[in-house]
């Protein structure tokens, strides 16, 4: 019997499980969150000792990229990852695994084109859609008199 | 209390990103680039910053924290320097955190090897 | 030799002289682990990057189909063989040592039954005395290239397979033995549009039915004329969708159909809808079907060899994913 694209697609479709949400949801909310209140801990440590509120944002940041990259050194984060998904993904230490899993994988193509060049492949269009959007946004904010 | 909001406002957005991963299978890499720019436009338009005095790092951890922080510093940048700021407030603002990702991860790099999966 | 459509009858068949499969850490915990050869404690082989591990397992593959028939590699016409890694590396690097002639094939998952088909042709041709055929994959190594570094932290949906870190060897020959080659059926390219390369089983699922339907008609049989008719590797989504096709033209298939995808690993192994990979029909092929054949527990085996012919550049430029089967007739006992 013949099928057509789209009834092949239906049935395809039917015939593969879906995600399983109900578990991954709380895992992605509770892993999040964790992570969220354990930055906003140390944030009050930063200012405890003395930074100034933007320097202990930066501090934080600087300080989850640690951990992220330092689980991800220690092979943990893939494992905590594929457990938590956008709970491990979404918050800083996403980016974090995004940079250094590339760094340490291509190591064995070199330091210079393996690690170096790839490092970027994950991480890459992030910083380049972060800043460009930065770019446009303070170029409006420019026009519309901000400096003023 | 501030850990309670963080841990709110942050995992509620680790959760609703999950469901988009498990519905659209857009890929990690898609899903964090529109969280940047999705955080630049929102403090931009003026709502993201209302989120952060509400939610501390439950709003700034998140990849939408770092289009945040662009933004911020972006802000400051122009109204300081005018044109010119728009091209260094973002970076600048961000420096601290890209920075620390390049050289942990050249470290992480140098000293230890990506594991066996099985 | 004799052609019908688009089948080739071996009418003096081409005889597996021997076999042999080694997997990794995973495949050695599961179910056909004791079948394997040799199974590596890691899946490293001794090596220092995963792409030498695949060749390393491949050598050692070779060594112990060439032990077992007592045979040393100057005695090998041609091998025949590939991987999933680019330009075929590992095969290639790994035959590299043995010096005997090569040609290398990318059937992705089809590999080793395009080896076997072609093996056989060359034999019954007159072009070969022995053939060695082979197809490797490593979840490593087809994981650095395919997807993502190892240590990236990501989820893959429960469609996703598992690419085997395994790797089959067959040497065929002229002479008579116990387990013959006696059809084969070049698979023609289907494409039903799916574009998700995560579910690589629903892409190649309609190949699959093709290839078998052809075969049907050519041979003039029908399914319950055969012990197993194996696919490989379609895993659990493309398995059924099979079953699925089969049953909507009132032909459905029984117990006798299986696939190599779902057979590799236990279901307490975690690999989502199954097992992939050239290794993976290449190892469950030469680690429990040919070995069944030999000693009579199997009569005769449609073995099909389903391959998705994609890259992930073609799947970063919208393409969707063609997909292939090579099917092997394979008889024991003659």
């Amino acid at each position: 019997m013949k099928f057509n694209r789209k009834e092949y697609q239906a049935l395809y479709q039917k015939a593969s499980p879906s995600s399983p949400s109900l578990r991954n949801v709380p895992a992605a909310f509770v892993t999040g969150g964790v992570i969220c209140a354990l930055g906003q801990a140390l944030k009050t440590v930063f200012l405890a000792a003395g930074l100034e509120d933007q320097a202990a944002g930066t501090a934080v940041s600087c300080a989850l990229i640690f951990l992220g990259v330092a689980l991800t050194a220690a092979r943990l984060f893939e494992k905590l990852a594929k457990w938590a998904g956008a709970g491990t993904l979404v918050p800083i230490t996403g980016f974090a695994n995004a940079i250094a899993a590339p760094a340490m994988e291509f190591k064995t193509e070199g330091f210079v084109l393996g690690t170096c060049v790839k490092m970027f492949s994950i991480a890459g269009p992030v910083l380049t859609f972060g800043i460009s959007a930065s770019v446009i946004y303070g170029v409006l904010f420019w026009l519309l008199g901000g400096a003023a | 209390m501030i850990y309670l909001k963080a841990f709110l406002a942050g995992g509620l957005i680790c959760a609703l990103s999950q469901i988009l991963i498990d519905r659209t299978r857009l890929t990690p890499a898609r899903i964090l680039s529109a969280y940047v720019v999705l955080g630049v436009a929102l403090t931009g338009l003026g709502v993201w910053e209302p989120v952060v005095r509400f939610a501390g790092c439950g709003a700034t951890v998140p990849l939408m924290g770092f289009g945040y922080a662009m933004a911020q510093g972006v802000k400051s940048a122009v109204a300081e320097s005018g044109l010119l700021g728009a091209f260094t407030g973002g970076l600048t603002a961000t420096a601290g955190g890209v920075a620390a990702a390049v050289l942990f991860s050249l470290l992480a790099a140098v000293f230890f090897s990506a594991g066996d999966r099985s | 030799m004799r052609r019908k459509g688009d089948t080739v009858f071996f009418d003096e068949p081409v005889w597996v002289e021997s076999c042999a499969a080694v997997g990794g850490k995973k495949e050695g915990e599961g179910p056909l682990g004791a079948r394997f050869d040799e199974t590596g404690p890691d899946n490293r082989f001794g090596q220092k990057t995963w792409e030498k591990a695949e060749k390393r397992m491949i050598e050692l593959t070779c060594t112990h189909a060439l032990s077992k028939a007592d045979v040393l590699p100057t005695a090998v016409s041609c091998a025949l063989g590939g991987d999933l890694l680019n330009q075929c590396i590992s095969s290639a690097f790994a035959i590299r040592g043995l010096g005997v002639p090569y040609l290398g094939l990318y059937g992705a998952c089809s590999t080793m039954a395009e080896g076997l088909l072609l093996g056989a042709a060359l034999i019954a041709g007159g072009f070969a005395n022995r053939t060695l055929c082979l197809a490797s994959s490593h979840f490593c190594s087809a994981e650095r290239q395919y997807r993502y570094p190892l240590e990236y932290g990501g989820q893959r949906p429960p469609c996703a397979q598992w690419t085997a870190t395994a790797c089959g060897a067959v040497l065929l020959r002229r002479e008579k033995a116990k387990v013959a080659v006696t059809a084969a059926t070049p698979g023609r390219i289907y494409d039903p549009g799916v574009t998700d390369s995560a579910n690589m089983g629903a892409a190649m699922a309609q190949s699959a039915y093709e290839t078998l339907r052809i075969y049907f008609r050519d041979s003039s049989t029908a399914p319950a004329d055969y012990d197993l008719i194996l696919t490989g590797d379609l895993a659990s989504v493309g398995h059924g969708l099979v079953r699925q096709l089969f049953a909507a033209d009132g032909t459905p298939l029984g117990e006798n159909y299986q696939d190599c995808g779902m057979l590799l690993y236990g279901p307490e192994q975690d690999v989502h809808a199954g097992a992939s990979g050239c290794g993976c029909s290449a190892a469950v092929l030469c680690g429990s079907v040919l070995p069944d054949l030999a000693a009579g527990r199997l009569k005769t085996v449609l073995f099909c060899g389903t391959g998705a012919l994609m890259s992930p550049t073609s799947a970063n430029q919208g393409e969707s994913i063609p997909g292939i089967c090579h099917l092997v007739r394979l008889e024991g006992g003659k």
